[in-house]
């Protein structure tokens, strides 16, 4: 499944993009996570939210969407 | 999710206090509002570690918080009796004293805008995705985290 997946604030820091997109046959948003904190090991420690579709999710949701955001503490205001 | 595509809560750069001005005139006609509550979100010059706050860089998930946004509208209409009701968030450098966030609530009688404003403030605190780089005078940075 192509999945584009959205950095912001620190996370996009840590990342190096503000957007990608992958190719990803895991089931979960879990199985996105780690296969994130492979790829970039400084995400572990650092505090985010995950959003699919807009919408905030746990980890063990699964896959459906095609837009995963990972969102780090919101400081609007 | 609708069809309807949601406001554009957004501005580009700090909130100009002409606009705010220009808003407050724009409810003259609305006769039958006896009461309006303004929120302004100023950027404070924090010091931190012995180093000064220069400005805020805002950025969002623009699609998402225009959503939330909507969302907390739509739910402070339903729980209080407001004629109207206006938010604005900037996006980019806003510099220590300018204005960051415009909420304006109107209604008919008083007592409503203070608990709907402090209502909207907060939802928008906790619940919209916008994300401020806090920029210090040797432009190195921290991100902020609201409380």
């Amino acid at each position: 499944m192509i999945i584009t997946i959205k950095y912001f604030g620190l996370i996009a820091e840590v990342t190096s993009q503000e957007e990608e997109t992958i190719d990803f046959s895991g089931n979960t948003i879990a199985d996105i996570i780690n296969f994130l904190n492979s790829k970039y090991p400084d995400l572990k420690n650092k505090d985010f939210q995950v959003a699919q579709n807009q919408e905030l999710i746990s980890e063990k949701t699964k896959i459906t969407g095609q837009e995963i955001a990972l969102l780090p503490p919101f400081s609007g205001g | 999710m609708t069809d309807k595509k949601p406001k554009n809560v957004f501005k580009q750069g700090p909130i100009p206090s002409e606009f705010i001005g220009e808003s407050i005139a724009k409810h003259q006609t609305k006769t039958s509002i006896g009461a309006h509550n303004i929120f302004l979100g100023q950027v404070r010059a924090d010091v931190i570690d012995g180093k000064t706050v220069s400005a805020i860089e805002y950025t969002a998930y623009e699609d998402m918080a225009n959503v939330k946004f909507d969302a907390i509208r739509e739910s402070a209409f339903e729980k209080f009796e407001l004629t109207c009701m206006h938010i604005y968030h900037s996006l980019g450098i806003v510099n220590a004293g300018e204005i960051c966030l415009f909420v304006f609530v109107s209604s008919p009688r008083r007592k409503v805008v203070f608990k709907a404003l402090e209502y909207i403030v907060e939802e928008i605190k906790a619940q919209v995705p916008v994300f401020g780089k806090e920029i210090f005078e040797d432009d190195t940075h921290q991100w902020k985290i609201n409380n």
